[in-house]
């Protein structure tokens, strides 16, 4: 990559938010090259949506800076910035047709008329929408909308992308075709593209990088697959399915922050997450015999049916999620507030510096 | 929208009742009586407009020359008010939707203040502002030898400043009902505030506007006190209808009556007109 200064990348992304309103602060940065596709993923109220109005310039910022190609935006109204918008309720312009929605951002760009219609058609019929260029957005189903969506904002050539849950709006059936169709979109876009969803699976099937947000910071970021393996917050834990704590290593030993030891094959020795997955505790009524070095006793706050599978919640020496056969639960007889005896095989564990 | 709106309506009595229910019961006669009066009072001169009328000689009545002229220049002159408190009216109400900069709620009762004044009294601040000694119209006078007062133009004037507030007022409520995202998502696209405006906001609110407009003109088409005090009562010239009406109550009462039906038709059109808009509410 070559740079002007030491400092700013002549291409791509390079932004630091910070947006101070009343009782909320959002800060944080985010840099990607062109082709790049991050992902914003974190629980309601993270101040995702906020950081993807700052760098459209809906919300301006109360300090930091937003440089795109090189250039800096911030103080730039929006509709001089070179940034396309997917809301995500779409806002389709009700009163105009697919085809004259796509073509309003080049007709405001200077595009003669004639000229503009036949650039949005040419992106309709990309998107394979070249049926529906004459409807208006209420005759669209769900899915179609996205897609006019799309091509509205990608119709002015923008060097940032900015989709805000792009597949919130869509029922379960049409998101599973809508999110394939939506990576190859992406995939093929050759500038930056920031997603914001509160979806773990849309997150990992359409981003290349993932910056997750809590409370207005950021708290992980990395590829889908490595955060996956390696959750740093009980947020990220829950949403890929982990049980997950902090504590101190002391070689295969670690004291968790929550109590008791847990044992693990990694050797570190400091602050360590660990993890193991719910499949991986197994359940006895009686204290199991001395070989199983973690087992703790806790009682049962919650059964519930998980595919084919039950989810027990336990409290006690160590809260924990553990999934069961239903033949097990029977053969157990296990009620909520039964108290029960949970072991994990050190193998199963995985250990990771903090 | 309407049928809608009738449904709760129906609906809402059924899903309360109790026994013979809220909807159908029988009304207490401490409410029945004045409220069956109340009706009679509002109905009765309409009926009694229409009991009255020289049917027989409405055709000769309506044909006469003064007749046409009061018509034609009340047309226009609401016409033109109607057209000069939208190109006003309508920014003003983006401004009072849409921005927000100190004293916007004094502005906002300022701008309603029309609504609530006696019409007389805005005739009179009228000639004090525009008349030709007025301290507007003083200038407007020098500078380009214009003269408001008992003049058409005077008419227009007059009933702008009457039925501009029921425009802005109606407008603001719809600029706020409608959702401003519709404006950030024009502005992500490259329009500039002007051009969300144009061709984004003001399709989406062109009901309201219409509405708006269609309140104005009925408004401006009935003013009374305000034109006659502002602008005269010169047949041809500054005698709207209701001017001609009041006028020819005293010498040629069934003339009144025969104006009187003109203007009752176009209320009447009016409302028929505005009914899915205000006629649905509960």
């Amino acid at each position: 990559m070559t740079a002007t200064t030491p400092t700013t990348p002549t291409t791509g992304l390079d932004a630091h938010l910070v947006v101070d309103r009343g009782g909320f602060n959002l800060d944080l940065c985010l840099a990607a090259a062109p082709g790049d596709v991050v992902a914003l993923l974190g629980p309601n109220g993270a101040g995702k949506t906020t950081a993807l109005r700052a760098l459209a310039g809906l919300t301006p910022l109360s300090a930091g800076h937003l440089c795109l190609d090189g250039a800096e935006l911030d103080g730039t109204p929006p509709e001089a910035r070179p940034v396309g918008v997917v809301f995500q309720d779409y806002l389709l312009f009700p009163h105009l047709t697919a085809l004259d929605n796509v073509a309003f951002g080049p007709r405001c760009h200077g595009m003669p008329k004639a000229a503009a219609r036949a650039h949005a058609a040419d992106w309709l019929n990309r998107m394979g929408l070249a049926d529906h260029a004459g409807a208006k957005p209420r005759r669209l189903s769900g899915g179609q909308a996205q897609r006019v969506a799309l091509a509205r904002a990608l119709a002015t050539h923008p060097r940032l992308l900015l989709l805000d849950e792009p597949l919130a709006a869509l029922d379960a059936r049409t998101r599973l075709d809508v999110r394939a169709e939506l990576r190859r979109h992406l995939a093929a876009f050759e500038a930056v593209a920031v997603l914001v969803t509160h979806d773990p699976l849309d997150a990992m099937v359409l981003a290349d990088r993932l910056v997750v947000v809590e409370g207005g910071r950021v708290v992980q970021e990395g590829t889908p697959a490595d955060i996956a393996r390696h959750p740093r917050t009980d947020y990220i834990a829950s949403l890929v399915g982990l049980n997950l704590y902090q504590g101190r290593a002391d070689g295969h030993a670690v004291r968790l922050d929550a109590g008791p030891h847990i044992t693990t094959t990694e050797d570190l020795t400091g602050p360590v997450f660990v993890a193991f997955p719910p499949s991986a505790v197994t359940l006895h009524r009686d204290r199991p015999d001395s070989s199983a070095r973690n087992a703790w006793q806790g009682e049962i706050t919650g059964l519930e049916s998980h595919g084919d599978q039950i989810r027990v919640d336990l409290t006690g020496e160590l809260p924990l999620t553990a999934d069961l056969t239903t033949a097990a639960v029977a053969e157990l007889g296990l009620h909520t507030g039964a108290s029960v005896w949970a072991t994990v095989k050190a193998a199963q564990t995985h250990a990771y510096p903090a | 929208m309407k049928p809608v709106t009738a449904e709760v309506v129906e609906s809402r009595p059924r899903s309360r009742a109790r026994g013979r229910g809220r909807g159908r019961g029988r009304a207490p006669l401490p409410l029945l009586l004045p409220a069956l009066l109340g009706l009679a009072f509002l109905l009765v001169p309409l009926v009694a407009l229409l009991v009255r009328a020289p049917w027989r000689s409405l055709p000769q009545q309506l044909t006469s020359t003064e007749v046409w002229q009061a018509l034609r220049l009340s047309l226009v002159c609401a016409t033109a008010a109607t057209a000069v408190s939208l190109v006003l009216g309508v920014p003003l109400a983006w401004l009072l939707a849409r921005t927000s900069f100190p004293g916007r709620r004094m502005v906002r009762a300022l701008v309603t203040l029309p609504l609530v004044l006696p019409p007389v009294v805005g005739g009179v601040a009228l000639l004090l502002a525009l008349g030709r000694n007025g301290v507007v119209g003083r200038w407007l006078d020098s500078a380009f030898g214009i003269t408001l007062p008992f003049t058409t133009a005077g008419v227009v004037v007059a009933e702008a400043f009457v039925a501009m507030p029921f425009l802005v007022i109606s407008v603001e409520g719809t600029l706020r009902a409608a959702d401003a995202r519709y404006e950030e998502a024009a502005a992500t696209l490259g329009a500039s505030r002007f051009t969300a405006f144009r061709r984004v906001t003001l399709p989406l609110i062109a009901p309201g506007v219409a509405a708006g407009a269609v309140l104005a003109w009925a408004r401006a088409l009935g003013e009374f006190g305000a034109t006659i005090t502002f602008a005269g009562n010169f047949p041809g010239r500054t005698q709207t209808m209701p001017l001609s009406v009041y006028l020819a109550l005293q010498s040629d009462p069934a003339a009144a009556i025969a104006l009187s039906l003109v203007l009752l038709a176009v209320s009447i059109a009016v409302l028929a007109g505005l009914r899915d808009r205000w006629m649905a509410a509960p």
